[in-house]
């Protein structure tokens, strides 16, 4: 029996097991997937729960729901990956060793990096949105708030879903414009970037909206730490925000495991050649998802897209063929604006995002990089699309390859 | 894309004025175009342009971080050698493109 190996099974790992189990003959491919975690988390639903829109029943559903028969499932922590040897260490001593690797293991906050961040008011008036707990615990804060300002910063690039910040200001306006006390909250958005958003067209829209929505933009902050005491974040040039809440994208790292396995980058992030998604160290190791390096956003969306390029090129390397599938980089994200709107962004490694229409040109339904209500039923549809669809590994009506059709140049 | 002309050698340059060929780049253009911020190029600065040209060519994405982690000087430290937007700073003066971020 061959192997394949799946390390984490959370999106990426997911859709991997169930494309592979359709195609691999049982008696030949032996697949095995290992998490450390039995819940799934639909992380994009995080953004929601603060402002009392999902619970956390809205986002957590058992891991063995989505796994196809026919895979072993190991729910262990992961401890090392052994490249040279072709083996898998796990906590307990377990051993398990691959003819092929498909690394998975995304990517977690590390509020440990930036020195204050994790201490006295850490989940008493300092949250985080990209976790369970942080966003439950935010929840249960905002309940009860009087007001006061309310930051929302970003400690570190790259981070998972880059428009989630923004996000989450755009529905923090809404949310305390519904609950009449939008007058007693002033909103700062504190980003090291030079905008709202990395590239030109969507930063001028978004920068926008955040303007008309009376959101505060301070650019170019990189964090070096946080003061408990006169609740302030201040920057390596010795900038001050001052702050009654804290609400903060922490420093985004691959799993300590691609560390201690000597994988991964400065971060954690495993160098990966951005066209064939192969391990740029390893022949028969694949990385799939935020785990990787590549060059675009850390997305739901983009390792759907890719995951069809990882599979091509796995069956090749299978068969011993050249690796010819190429990944572009495509990541598609709606973009949840306040209000009942949404927006929407489509783009790859080469083309920003562009105003047109989406995914029919001249039809829509989604107005890209507009501000409307259907693309906000495009957001609300994507919980159901992920849990029915995407997870499953089955088909959406949009290519992975990114398309020009009705984008506007 | 203009010509300019910097310690006495025609530089292509773009519109912000990032060198558009690395390889026409020398420590005298360095002088020059750290003067054009009010940076006086000490051995310090030297070091980190060295490097992150080294890591340029490398097709490594540079960030702040990754400077801070290259053991020539800690953040507080670029911080303080190139004040106010440190990696643009140092791109410019190092002669490689305007350092893009790439969600
Ligand atoms: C607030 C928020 C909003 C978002 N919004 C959107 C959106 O609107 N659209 C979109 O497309 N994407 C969105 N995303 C991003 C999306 O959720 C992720 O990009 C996607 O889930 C990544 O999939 P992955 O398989 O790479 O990693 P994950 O799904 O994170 O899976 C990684 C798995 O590896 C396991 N693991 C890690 N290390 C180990 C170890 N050492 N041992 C054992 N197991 C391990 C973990 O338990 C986990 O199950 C959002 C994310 C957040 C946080």
């Amino acid at each position: 029996m061959k192997k394949i190996l799946i390390l984490g099974g959370g999106t990426g790992g997911t859709i991997m097991a169930n494309k592979l189990r359709k195609t691999l003959e049982r008696d030949e491919w032996d697949i095995t997937l290992v998490d450390q975690d039995k819940t799934h988390y639909y992380q994009p639903g995080f953004l929601f729960i603060p402002f009392g829109i999902y619970t956390k029943y809205d986002v957590m559903k058992p891991k063995s729901d989505f796994f196809p028969a026919g895979i072993n499932t190991i729910y262990s922590h992961i401890v090392r990956i052994d490249g040279e040897s072709n083996k898998v260490l796990l906590e307990g001593g377990k051993v398990l060793p691959y003819d092929f690797l498909i690394i998975a293991t995304g990517t977690q906050i590390q509020p440990e990096e930036t020195p204050g961040l994790k201490e006295e008011l850490w989940y008493k008036e300092i949250f985080d949105f990209y976790t369970i707990e942080g966003s439950i615990a935010l929840r249960e804060f905002f309940k009860t708030w009087q007001g006061g300002r309310l930051v929302v910063s970003i400690a570190e690039l790259p981070f998972k879903c880059p428009v989630a910040p923004l996000e989450f200001a755009f529905l923090a306006d809404a949310y305390f414009h519904e609950i009449g006390m939008r007058d007693k909250v002033d909103i700062t958005f504190v980003t090291p970037l030079p905008g709202a958003f990395t590239k030109p067209r969507a930063t001028k829209m978004l920068g926008q909206l955040l303007e008309e929505k009376n959101i505060n933009v301070i650019s170019e902050f990189y964090i070096e730490r946080v003061d408990n005491k006169s609740k302030k974040i201040i920057s390596y040039d010795q900038q001050e925000v001052p702050f009654d809440v804290l609400t903060i994208v922490p420093v985004n790292m691959g799993s300590d495991m691609i560390g201690r396995s000597g994988l991964g980058d400065d971060l954690n992030f495993v160098p990966t050649d951005k066209y064939t998604l192969r391990s740029e160290k390893f022949e028969n190791v694949f990385v799939l998802g935020d785990a990787s390096n590549i060059p675009t956003s850390k997305a739901g969306s983009v390792v759907h897209f890719a995951a069809d390029v990882l599979y091509e090129n796995l069956m090749s390397a299978i068969e011993g063929r050249p690796l010819l599938a190429k990944f572009d980089g495509h990541s598609n994200c709606y973009i949840e604006t306040g209000f009942g709107k949404g927006s929407i962004i489509d783009f790859n490694y080469e083309t920003e995002p562009l105003p047109g229409t989406f995914p029919l040109p001249g039809i829509g339904p989604f107005g890209l990089l507009q501000n409307t209500k259907m693309n906000h039923y495009g957001k609300v549809l994507f919980r159901w699309i992920y849990w029915h669809i995407l997870l499953r590994g089955k088909e959406l009506p949009i290519e992975s390859e990114m398309s020009m059709a009705g984008k506007k140049l | 894309m203009a010509t300019k002309n910097i310690a006495g050698i025609p530089v292509e340059v773009n519109e912000e004025g990032y060198m558009s060929d690395p390889s026409q780049w020398s420590r005298e253009i360095a002088v020059e175009l750290a003067k054009e911020e009010n940076i006086e190029l000490t051995e310090k600065h030297f070091e980190i342009l060295e490097f992150i040209r080294k890591e340029y060519e490398s097709g490594v994405q540079l960030t702040i971080r990754k400077v801070g982690k290259s053991g020539i000087v800690d953040i507080k430290g670029l911080y303080e050698l190139f004040p106010g937007g440190p990696l643009k700073k140092s791109s410019k003066i190092a002669g490689i493109p305007k350092p893009a971020s790439c969600v």
